[in-house]
Order: structure tokens, then sequence, then C-alpha cells
């Protein structure tokens, strides 16, 4: 599926999307811009454009549309996937491209934190004394603070 | 019924009204929650950024839920996605669950792929019915007017759920909400996501999208809005103060979760449903339905 006249740097973000996502479904797209037209995010941000988004990938400008910061605008809300008459699987290919735009170090400062914090409590909100004690007196049971087990897991993986 | 009850992250230290009042109804109406302090976050904040690290979280919680032979509660509709989004996999792609069991031989887990997880809206739906919740019922809600929100995980990807509803054209939480004897109003932008994820990348963009359904539920009449997710309720209830003055317009809408609601009309009192730790003040509702306390 990959032109043999792209730079290589979009070939392989091209590549790398089809074969962990199965990318092809991209090109069956014939702009009909249902999904923009239903997008929340777009509605009240126009920089945001679902359509442009597959557009791009479609003429291989995968490495511009990573350098943008558009691709988090999106609010994984699944409006554009459900409807799309291609099938086009939208949001998750949103989901693969900022998986790609974090590696690359290029994402909002809030969404590497909000890693690290699952990544070293195993729970984005370490719940503390004061939360367990909030937690007795609403008559809740006592949580683990934090997870280790899950820690390990996601250390191993990395 | 028993089920693993499923916390995720934000609810056990942000929404404990959500929590209390999901357990007060379960209690009434004869579910049994198991809970399992070893559960960790679902993976939904890392999907983001590793969708990978973000599977192996959510097939931990799901192996432990296998362990447990019970199916999966979850009160947090992004939990509910992740969760059953990856369990979906698992059950269907062999190639897939081989892959995920090596990273998990690591912590000397496994999954077989029959982990089940449902949110417990749909478990109030399919498993107790609105028949039984409609008597379990003591007061009279007297129509009182609600705007009901879906959210967007709750429904979708559709294909994740099996036996769900379609999204485009959802009955479930409407259907509890008669059973309590509110009224669901009709609105436009019923469907529209509360932009929390945006929340992260681009606040303005997030607040305005809240405020797009806000906007809509006031025009309509609505004099509550119903959530079933907990980053919902953030957008809609935490912020709204915050919209309010950025945008320069004026709300003050209380923004209740699906079993507060059910347990006013079950006779529960706000301290049973935790309904003083909702931001935009409760107090009117209770009074209008329940007369001064």
């Amino acid at each position: 599926m990959v032109d043999s006249n792209l730079q290589t740097e979009d070939r392989d973000v091209l590549q790398d999307l089809a074969e962990r996502y199965g990318v092809e479904g991209v090109r069956s797209c014939y702009a009909c811009g249902t999904c923009a037209a239903g997008c929340p995010a777009r509605r009240v941000n126009p920089a945001y454009n679902p359509r442009k988004i597959i557009r791009m990938l479609v003429l291989n400008e995968a490495k511009s549309l990573l350098e943008k910061d558009t691709i988090w605008l999106c609010s994984s809300c699944y409006t554009c996937q459900e409807r799309c008459p291609q099938g086009i699987k939208i949001t998750d290919l949103i989901t693969a491209l900022r998986n790609l735009a974090v590696q690359q170090g290029r994402s909002p400062s809030g969404v590497g934190m909000q890693a690290n914090l699952v990544r070293s409590q195993g729970r984005l909100y370490a719940l503390d004394e004061f939360d367990d004690k909030k937690r007795k007196k609403a008559g809740l049971p006592s949580l683990s603070p934090q997870i280790e087990e899950a820690v390990r897991l996601l250390k191993e993986e990395s | 019924m028993k089920y693993a009850l499923f916390l995720g992250c934000t609810i056990p230290a942000r929404s404990r009204n959500y929590e209390m009042s999901s357990r007060a109804v379960a209690a009434k109406l004869g579910i049994e929650f198991q809970d399992q302090m070893d559960f960790c976050c679902c993976g939904f904040p890392i999907k983001a950024s590793d969708e990978h690290a973000a599977t192996l979280l959510a097939a931990r919680n799901l192996a432990l839920a296998e362990e447990m032979n019970l199916e999966i509660c979850t009160l947090c509709s992004a939990c509910t996605a992740m969760l059953a989004e990856v369990a979906h996999k698992l059950r269907y792609d062999e190639g897939f669950r081989e892959e995920i069991n090596k990273d998990l031989a690591a912590i000397g887990r496994q999954v077989k792929g029959t982990a089940r997880v449902r949110h417990f809206a749909r478990i109030l739906l399919e498993d107790i019915g609105v028949e039984n919740i409609h008597r379990s019922v003591t007061v009279d809600l007297k129509g009182f007017p609600v705007a009901v929100h879906y959210g967007c995980h709750y429904l979708k990807p559709s294909y994740i759920y099996e036996g769900g509803e379609d999204p485009e054209a959802a009955r479930s939480l409407d259907a509890l909400i008669a059973a309590a004897g509110a009224k669901s109003i009709s609105y436009i932008r019923k469907k529209f996501c509360c932009g929390g994820s945006v929340l992260v990348a681009d606040e303005k963009t997030a607040l305005g999208m809240a405020k797009e359904k806000l906007d809509q539920v006031q025009a309509a009449g609505g004099r509550s809005m119903v959530v079933v997710c907990p980053f919902c309720s953030v957008m809609y209830d935490d912020n709204q103060k915050s919209i309010e003055s950025a945008f320069n317009v004026s709300y003050q809408i209380p923004v209740l979760y699906l079993p507060q609601v059910l347990g006013l009309a079950m006779g529960m009192d706000r301290k049973t449903l935790g309904l003083n730790m909702n931001v935009v003040k409760t107090r009117k509702i209770t009074e209008d339905i329940l007369g001064a306390e």
C-alpha cells in the first residue's frame, strides 16, 4: 500500500500504522465528511477536522500530522467511527497517531503526567491516608494506596 | 446476583457520592458487590500514550475477575469501554490472547478470555429490570424533569458491547429514569460528548463542548442532569462554574449520578446518597421532591 516515492520517515509511520492498525482502510475514504459533520470537538473548535486527518494520511502526510497538535483535540467519543460508511476506525486511528506522537516526544504535558502517575502507582490517584479517612467516614471500604503488581507489569513491558 | 465491583481511579478518590449511592441502590435491589482491593487502573488514562500498556492493565484486571469467577460491574464509562474492548479482543482473537499472556506471565497471571464487563446501569436494566425497580419506588418524584446524558463510552464503540443498544437511539437511561418516576426530557444534542477527554489538551475546547450541552438542557427546561460517568460529572458539575465565568452564562443546573436519582425514589436520605458532595447544590431538588428535611 505504500508508495515508493515517499520520504523514508513518512513511509515508516504509514508502515507502522498499517501493520499495527490495518490503516489500509483509510484509502477507501471518499471524503463524504460524515465524520467532520458529527464531530462535537469540531463544532466547538474548527481547528480539529477528522476528515482532514484521514485525507492527510491518504496523501502520505503522516509526518506533518504528528507534528501538529490537532490530533489531541479528539474527545474519543467514537461518533465518527460509528458513522463512517466505509467502516474506518477513525477513533482507533487517532489513538494510534497519538501513541506515535508520544514516542516522538510530541504530546501535551498532561498526557505524559497522567501516564507517569499510572506507571508509578498502578492507579491515577494514589489513595493516601486523607482519602482513606474520608472513605471510612462515608462508610466505604479501604483500598490499597497503590497497586505494586501493576507497576511491575508495566516495568516489565517497557 | 453477585458482581466484582470495579471502581477505577477517579470514583474512590473524587466521586464518593457515586460510589455511595451505587452501593446503597445495589443493596436495596439485592445486588451483591464483591470488592477486589487489587484491581488497578483500567488502562484508559494511559491509552493515548501507550495503548499496549493500557491493554496490559485492562487484561490484568480481567484476569483477576476470571480468578474471582465473577462478572465485572463498572461505574465509570471510560473503565467500561477500556475493559470491554480488551475483553472482546481476548475472547475472539487467540493470537492476541497469547501475546498478552506472555506479558502477564511476568506477574504470574493468565487470562482465558472469559471475563465479562457491564456498566452498573446496564446491569440494573438487564438483570433487575424496570418493573422491579419501579416496584421498589416509595417516593413519588412527580415527573421531575431531568436531562439524561448518556456520554460516549457507555455505548461506544458499539462492537465491543455484545447485545448492547444502538448508540444513535439509546433508551436505557431514559427507561431507568422513567422507572424511578422522574421525567426524562428531550433536548437537542442529547448524544453530545461532555468533552472530558479534551481537558488535558485544550481546556477552552473541552469547556466549550460541555457548554453546548448545558445550553440545550437549560433551553429545554431541564432542572437537573443525570450522568453515569465521573468524567461527565467533572465536566458538567465540577466545571459548571468555570464554564459560567468563561462564557458569561448562568446555569446552576444540579448534576446527579443515576443511582442518586434512583435512591431518592427509593426513599433514601441525602446523606446515604452523598448528595452534599455534588458541586452544584442539590438541596433545592430534594426539597422540591421530598419537602424540607
